[in-house]
C-alpha cells in the first residue's frame, strides 16, 4: 500500500526536478527547508527524525538535493519528507511538507478491531512493518 | 564549415549584454589589468560557447574557482564582490550572491564539528560565489591534528564534483598563498585562475582617492590635490603602506580633520562649498608629513 502523506498526497511521487523546483519556491519566499526521515510511517507518528539540520539562508535549491541525495543514499529503505518552514511572524510553522523517498516495499497498515465492555468496538492501525525492530523494518 | 552557419558573435555578446558590462568593469575598477583581462576571456569564453551550442558543437561549463593574490589593499575583495554578479549577468552562476568566510567560518573547534560547518557553508553559498578570505589560515602544519585539513577535503569534494554549482574564490596575500598552494596541490590544481593583484601606480591610487571622494559628495581644492599627490609618494615608501586601503584612511583622517576645522571656525553659517571641500591643511597635517623627506 503506497503511503501518502503532506502537501501533494494525491500525486505520484515528484521527480528530482519537480522537488528542486519546489525547493526553489520554498526559498525564494525565505522558508527553512529541512530533511526527516523515519521507518515508523503511522500517520500520528509526528516526530520523525531530523536528517541534518534545518538549512537556514540558503540561496539556490542545489544544497537542498545535494543534502537529499545523501539522505538516500544513507537511508534508501526508509520515508523520507521535505518540509519546508516559515518563520515569518503569525506563520511560525510548517507550509510545505512532502514524502522524498519511500521504501521498495511498503506493506501497509493493519486495522485491529478491540471488543470493549457491552458491544463496544474499539480500533486501532498498525503498521505491518513496525513488528520489526527500528532500522530493520524495511530490509 | 559552411558559411551559411556563420554566427554574429558582435550580436550574441550585445544580446547577453557584455559590452555594458566590460565598459562598467573598465569605468569602476582602475588599474588591475589583469584581473580585467581574465574577465574578458571568461566573457569570450562565454560568447564562444553559446555560438557553439546553436551549432550542435559539445560545450561545458568551465572551471571558474580563482585564487587571488595580491598585498594588502589591491582590490581583492572588491574585485571579488563583483565577480559574483558578473558571472552572475555572464550566466554562469544562477543566483549570484556572494557568502565571504574565513578560517572561522569553516573549521570547527571539536572532533565532528568541521564537516557539518563547512558543508553548511557550502551549501549557503550554492548557486553563487564563495569567497574565502586569508585561505592559508585554512591550513596549519605546525599543528597536525588541526581540523583545516578536514575542511580543505570537504571543500575539494565539492569544487570537483559540483563544479555548475558553486565558485569557489580564495584570496590572500602572495607569498602566504605560494606556501599554502605548496602544502595543498590538490587545491592548486582545481583553481584553474590563479590571478595576481599588482601594487597600484601613484597615479592609479590619485584616481582611486578622486572616486572615492566623489561617491562622497567630497572635493579637493588645487592646494589639497597637489598635497595628496606628494601624500600618495611620501607614503608609498613607508613600512605597512596598504594601497587602496591606505588611501582611504588617510581619506577618513583627513575628513575628520575638515570637520574639526569647520566646527573650530564656526563663525556664522558654512557654505556647501566649505563643507564639501577638502583642504590641504587637512592632508598635510598628517603624520606622514612630519617625517623628513617621507623617508622612514
Amino acid at each position: 500500500m503506497r503511503l501518502t502523506q503532506g502537501t501533494f498526497s494525491f500525486l505520484p511521487d515528484l521527480t528530482d526536478a519537480q522537488v528542486r523546483a519546489q525547493v526553489e519556491y520554498c526559498l525564494a519566499r525565505g522558508w527553512a527547508v529541512s530533511l526527516e526521515y523515519t521507518d515508523d510511517p503511522h500517520p500520528r507518528n509526528t516526530y520523525w527524525e531530523m536528517y541534518g539540520q534545518p538549512m537556514f539562508d540558503l540561496k539556490d535549491a542545489a544544497g537542498v538535493m545535494a543534502e537529499l541525495a545523501a539522505c538516500r543514499k544513507a537511508f534508501p529503505n526508509h520515508y523520507a519528507k521535505l518540509n519546508a518552514f516559515d518563520s515569518t511572524h503569525g506563520w511560525e510553522s510548517l507550509r510545505l511538507s512532502f514524502i522524498v523517498n519511500r521504501p521498495k516495499d511498503e506493506p501497509g497498515f493493519e486495522l485491529r478491531r478491540e471488543e470493549g465492555a457491552g458491544r463496544q468496538q474499539r480500533y486501532t492501525t498498525r503498521s505491518y512493518a513496525t513488528a520489526r525492530p527500528e532500522g530493520a523494518r524495511y530490509d | 564549415m559552411n558559411d551559411a552557419l556563420a554566427i554574429d558573435l558582435a550580436a550574441l555578446s550585445a544580446e547577453a549584454g557584455l559590452p555594458a558590462l566590460l565598459d562598467e568593469l573598465e569605468r569602476d575598477l582602475v588599474g588591475l589589468s589583469p584581473v580585467k583581462a581574465r574577465i574578458r576571456e571568461i566573457a569570450a569564453l562565454l560568447v564562444v560557447d553559446r555560438a557553439r551550442r546553436t551549432l550542435g558543437l559539445a560545450s561545458a561549463a568551465p572551471s571558474l574557482h580563482m585564487s587571488f593574490t595580491g598585498n594588502p589593499g589591491t582590490g581583492k575583495t572588491t574585485v571579488a564582490m563583483r565577480m559574483a554578479a558578473i558571472l552572475h549577468r555572464l550566466g554562469y552562476c544562477r543566483k549570484g550572491h556572494l557568502v565571504a568566510v574565513t578560517r572561522d567560518d569553516l573549521v570547527g573547534q571539536f572532533i565532528g564539528h568541521t564537516a557539518p560547518k563547512t558543508k553548511e557553508v557550502l551549501k549557503k553559498a550554492m548557486g553563487g560565489v564563495l569567497f574565502i578570505d586569508e585561505a592559508y589560515y585554512l591550513y596549519r602544519p605546525e599543528n597536525e591534528r588541526d581540523y583545516g585539513l578536514e575542511a580543505i577535503e570537504i571543500l575539494l569534494q565539492v569544487m570537483e564534483n559540483q563544479r555548475d554549482d558553486l565558485v569557489v574564490i580564495v584570496a590572500g596575500y602572495k607569498d602566504r598563498m605560494d606556501t599554502f598552494f605548496q602544502a595543498n596541490p590538490g587545491l592548486s590544481s582545481r583553481i584553474a585562475h590563479h590571478i595576481d593583484f599588482p601594487d597600484y601606480e601613484p597615479g592609479e591610487l590619485l584616481e582611486i582617492a578622486g572616486k572615492m571622494l566623489s561617491g562622497l559628495d567630497y572635493r579637493l581644492s588645487p592646494d589639497a590635490h597637489a598635497a595628496l599627490v606628494e601624500y600618495i609618494d611620501r607614503r608609498r615608501r613607508m613600512p605597512h603602506f596598504a594601497n587602496a586601503r591606505s588611501i582611504r584612511n588617510a581619506l577618513d583622517r583627513a575628513r575628520l580633520r575638515q570637520a574639526n576645522r569647520l566646527f573650530a571656525a564656526r563663525s556664522g553659517p558654512v557654505s556647501p562649498e566649505a563643507l564639501m571641500t577638502i583642504e590641504a591643511a587637512d592632508l598635510r597635517a598628517s603624520r606622514v608629513f612630519a617625517q623628513p623627506g617621507g623617508t622612514p
